[in-house]
């Protein structure tokens, strides 16, 4: 039990990484990006995508992993910010429809160009043995080094979001345009701009758990709307908005799909969305919602 | 004396509704001019107007020599016209000092600042650190007013400080104006209590309907001329 609960925690982690772009872009700008997966897999991809060319190039080793891993991170922001300012946010309004179909075909678009681009076989990063690797445990347990990993990877990522959010000045925009757009302009800040750089750093967290779920496991362009699913279902169960709430109810959707897998191998994703369903019903706000300072 | 603020022909819109009627304003430096009308007079959308909340062309507002119409707000309060909206409209999700710090994002220099807010309103120093809306009325209203003095404006746009407080709250709010004027500070106030109107100000604009009404020195109009213009009896 104490092992299945382990790897509820840490397959959590991957989770809230898929969701902290979605809950930032929801908190700030309402926005929901219903091509949240699909980017997650374009990020994956990408690094293939620059690992593969370095390798033609005869770079193929730990420290060429690295470099791409570093591109992605201004490429990914710079993305983001010109995705925003250029498209989105002429669907924002008081009516959500127009960002969820443009979201939905930006779905369409990405995962066509994928399978035109690198066809429907999965694929997967090179880590040079850090998927496989594991740390032994008293009482028999072991847990993967690569998802250890990924699990603190998301709690600083969680951590210095809430830290932006409420500890600096840009912090402080995005939570003032997200209250009052029209007072926020107001006084001095431009939202077209707030919005763009919040879709940056949320992209720049996309990138990263497309990078690591393409080293945990396979991936390939059909991959998205599943992880889309994983996404929203942690953000609704936390609280649209909030990100440790998202980290929360991330780790809740890890535990109850481990403990399905436990119970049957086929249970598992389905007694998340089982979980999820009960706290939509009972709770509709979500366990933590709104960030708050 | 040419005017720092004014206002030529204005009209404003909202969709296909006109709202204001060429309206012709002007404002001097160092004065406080009230803009009083009943409801859905057009007091409300001229200063939102002024502000750059409701579109206007750009030959129709000149500030301080230049022409100011259809800038976008964060232009206009760079420039130095600050609004304290209608109802306050704190950041729900921020703090007291937060609020008033959202104020300083046009980085305009000037003699305001957090301290010089909290010699000026004491209670703000004891709750900086709640939640904006978890005040009062009054003290909302405060934060509001300290939140515009943050971005050192030359101009303060007040829109019905005294909407909804009670009447001991309202002389406490209007009892602190006279000392952020005393710094050459010029400002409107939109009111409708005319009497608090004529005290706080030098001249009064009346208007109805989206046009002006009427417009004199506050100390000369008559009741009965503010009560013809204002009720259009």
């Amino acid at each position: 039990m104490v092992e299945t609960l382990l790897q509820g925690l840490l397959l959590g982690g991957l989770y809230c990484l898929f969701a902290l772009g979605q809950s930032l872009m929801f908190g700030v700008m309402r926005l929901t990006n219903t091509a949240q997966g699909d980017f997650i897999i374009l990020g994956s991809f990408a690094a293939i995508a620059g690992m593969n060319a370095l390798a033609a190039l005869g770079w193929n080793n730990g420290f060429a992993s690295f470099l791409v891993m570093l591109a992605l991170v201004p490429l990914a922001f710079a993305f983001g910010y010109a995705l925003q300012r250029w498209v989105l946010n002429g669907t924002l309004g008081r009516d959500p429809l127009p960002s969820l179909v443009v979201t939905f075909g930006l779905s369409i678009v990405i995962q066509n160009l994928l399978l035109e681009l690198f066809s429907a076989d999965p694929r997967s990063i090179e880590t040079g043995g850090l998927n496989t690797a594991s740390i032994t445990l008293p009482a028999g347990l072991a847990i993967g080094v690569l998802p250890l990993a990924i699990f603190a990877v998301a709690l600083v990522a969680t951590g210095a979001l809430q830290w932006l959010f409420n500890g600096t000045r840009l912090g402080r925009a995005f939570r003032a345009v997200s209250d009052d757009k029209e007072i926020a302009e107001l006084m001095g800040l431009n939202s077209n701009t707030v919005y763009a750089l919040a879709t940056a750093i949320a992209f720049v967290l996309i990138a990263l758990a497309g990078v690591l779920q393409g080293m945990r496991t396979t991936v390939s362009p059909a991959d998205g709307p599943l992880l889309l699913l994983f996404a929203f279902e942690a953000v609704i169960i936390g609280g649209m908005g909030s990100f440790w709430g998202t980290f929360a109810g991330a780790l809740l959707l890890g535990i109850t799909q481990q403990i399905g897998f436990r119970i049957d191998p086929g249970w598992g994703i389905w007694i998340g969305h089982v979980v999820f369903l009960i706290v939509l019903v009972l709770r509709p706000q979500g366990l933590f919602p709104k960030t708050r300072g | 004396m040419t005017a720092l603020l004014q206002a030529s022909g204005l009209t404003a819109f909202y969709g296909d509704a006109q709202a204001l009627f060429g309206i012709d304003f002007e404002l001097n430096a160092g004065e406080t001019v009230a803009i009083i009308g009943g409801n859905g007079a057009g007091k409300s959308t001229f200063l939102k107007a002024l502000t750059g909340l409701v579109r206007s062309r750009p030959d129709q507002i000149r500030f301080d020599g230049e022409t100011i119409g259809g800038l976008p707000p964060g232009e206009i309060v760079k420039r130095g016209i600050a609004l304290v909206p209608e109802g306050r409209r704190l950041f729900a999700s921020l703090s007291v000092e937060e609020n008033l710090l959202m104020g300083a994002f046009a980085q305009r220099p000037g003699p305001w600042s957090l301290q010089r807010l909290f010699k000026l309103f004491p209670i703000l120093e004891q709750k900086r650190a709640l939640p904006g809306t978890a005040l009062s009325g009054g003290q909302q209203q405060m934060v509001a007013i300290g939140r515009a003095l943050m971005s050192n404006p030359t101009v303060l746009l007040c829109d019905e400080l005294s909407l909804g407080l009670a009447p001991i709250v309202i002389k406490e709010i209007y009892d602190a104006l006279p000392a952020i004027c005393a710094e050459g500070m010029t400002a409107v106030i939109v009111e409708q209590d005319v009497s608090m109107a004529q005290r706080m100000s030098r001249r009064i604009y009346c208007f109805q309907e989206g046009r002006v009404a009427l417009q004199g020195a506050s100390d000369s109009l008559t009741r009965e001329q503010i009560s013809q213009a204002y009720f259009g009896v």
